[in-house]
């Protein structure tokens, strides 16, 4: 910022900062070797020798938070969460990647596998199949339960590559088919004089008997090559999925990814014109900068699409450059971005990470009263 | 768990199985209220899953100004939630009419 004198700086309403401070509270300045003000100026009493009040009011809050959504479909959306600050925002990425249960193949039993994938690769590979089924429909197992239709999915996989075709034959996610009465395959008994022998599960009804499910079979997302086999090859198994967290194990995450960046802002700090405006438009990789006539033959730049700078920083690497354009960062402007696997659309994954950060202070308040 | 003196309510460190996703949000709000004058955590050993949260207030009890940081948090939830599920209504009912 250029220095001006203490009797030229603007006159500003009473409880507002002076632009300099204002810039350094609310903006990261990303400098052409590394950004500055990058820390958030969050304690109360801040600006209290200004007299200005840097605390919390909740209903400042409200009236500046904004949420907009600029894409949603069923696998991934895009919104902006506007005036919230960055713990806040990181708080609610890492509870979508790690603490928003799933369902999630757990335990695998081989019947006959022949193909040259070694069982153990196999179910590391069967386990990170995404099923597209709400989680909130079922419980969590601990240890000492049994597993039941509350608790647990049961699929099937039985493929053989026949030797009269002669080619190798691809085992896909699809072929995995839905048990909803439970498991098929009898546990070791002595005595085998009862009339229904023991499974591994014990399904007292059968899960197609749940309204949610009725007509809505659960299914895996299909596509996914698990495996190849040659001919004569056969794998026959059964597989168990339970609820867990992605904490756990990165099977259990419910999103592709999520993550946010904040806004860019791209300030020109002088008019640039003709030849170097010019210049500028060449230099940026996602234009962001366009060309305005502005009559008599003068061209000036500006800043047509500053949402699509992803900071590379050509713009200000040559020197000059940087006294004329200005890279900065809003600091409480978040362009989040979620990615689901399927089991649930990322607009209810993100009210569950909310619902989970509440669930988390409410457990402290319990605590310590 | 608290650790703090008998004498003094005013400054005390709070020992939480937590980890960064709640310790650093209730950090954020604790140094937004005025009573505060300190306010940190830490994590002992990234491999059990704790933090210490250091509260020294101007005089009023550190547990109760932790405490009401965390309802200021879920405040701030309950909000963002409302909001975010208005957006994605505005949303739906904007491009459903519009592809309608």
């Amino acid at each position: 910022m250029p220095k001006v004198p203490l009797w030229d700086l603007p006159e500003l309403p009473q409880n507002q900062l002076p632009l300099h401070l204002q810039l350094q509270k609310t903006r990261v300045s990303c400098n052409n070797d590394a950004p500055t003000n990058t820390e958030n100026v969050t304690y109360s009493g801040a600006y209290a020798a200004l007299g200005i009040d840097n605390s919390l009011r909740l209903d400042e809050f409200r009236n500046n938070f904004k949420v907009k959504v600029i894409k949603l479909n069923e696998e991934d959306m895009e919104f902006d969460l506007i005036g919230i600050d960055a713990s806040i925002a990181n708080a609610f990425r890492r509870i979508l990647i790690s603490e928003l249960p799933t369902m999630a193949i757990e335990k695998v039993l081989v019947a006959n596998s022949s193909s040259v994938v070694q069982d153990e690769v196999l179910a590391h590979r069967l386990g990170l199949i995404p099923i597209k089924v709400d989680p909130r429909l079922f419980d969590y197992m601990s240890e000492n339960d049994v597993p039941n239709e509350k608790n647990s999915i049961v699929f099937k996989l039985h493929v053989k590559c026949e030797r009269k075709s002669g080619e190798r034959l691809t085992v896909y996610s699809h072929d995995l088919e839905w048990l909803p009465s439970g498991s098929e395959y009898v546990l070791p008994t002595e005595n085998s004089s009862e009339s229904k022998p023991k499974t591994y599960t014990s399904f007292t009804s059968s899960q197609v008997s749940l309204p949610e499910f009725e007509n809505n079979p659960i299914t895996v997302t299909p596509g996914i090559i698990i495996s190849k086999l040659a001919p004569g090859q056969e794998i026959e198994l059964e597989a168990h999925a339970v609820k867990g967290v992605g904490k756990t194990h990165a099977k259990w995450s419910p999103v592709a990814t999520a993550w946010y960046r904040m806004l860019p802002e791209v300030v020109l700090l002088q008019d640039i014109e003709d030849d170097d405006a010019q210049k500028l438009v060449n230099k940026c990789p996602v234009n962001v900068f366009d060309i305005e006539d502005m009559g008599k033959g003068v061209k000036r730049a500006t800043v047509a699409r500053p949402r699509a700078c992803t900071l590379c920083r050509e713009c200000i690497r040559e020197p000059g450059w940087e006294e004329k354009v200005a890279l900065r960062r809003v600091k409480d402007h978040f362009i989040f971005t979620i990615e689901s696997t399927g089991a649930l659309p990322p607009e209810v994954l993100f009210t569950e990470a909310v619902k989970i950060l509440e669930d988390k202070c409410e457990s402290v308040i319990t605590e310590l009263s | 768990m608290e650790h703090g003196s008998y004498k003094d309510q005013s400054a005390s460190t709070f020992s939480l199985a937590e980890d960064h996703t709640l310790a650093n949000a209730l950090r954020f709000t604790l140094n937004q209220d005025p009573r505060v004058s300190v306010c940190g955590y830490s994590i002992p050993h990234p491999s059990e899953a704790r933090v210490n949260i250091r509260v020294q207030t101007t005089g009023d009890p550190a547990k109760e100004v932790l405490k009401d940081s965390c309802q200021d948090l879920m405040m701030i939830c309950q909000h963002v939630r409302s909001t975010f599920d208005q957006a994605v209504a505005d949303f739906k009912n904007n491009n459903g009419s519009e592809s309608g």
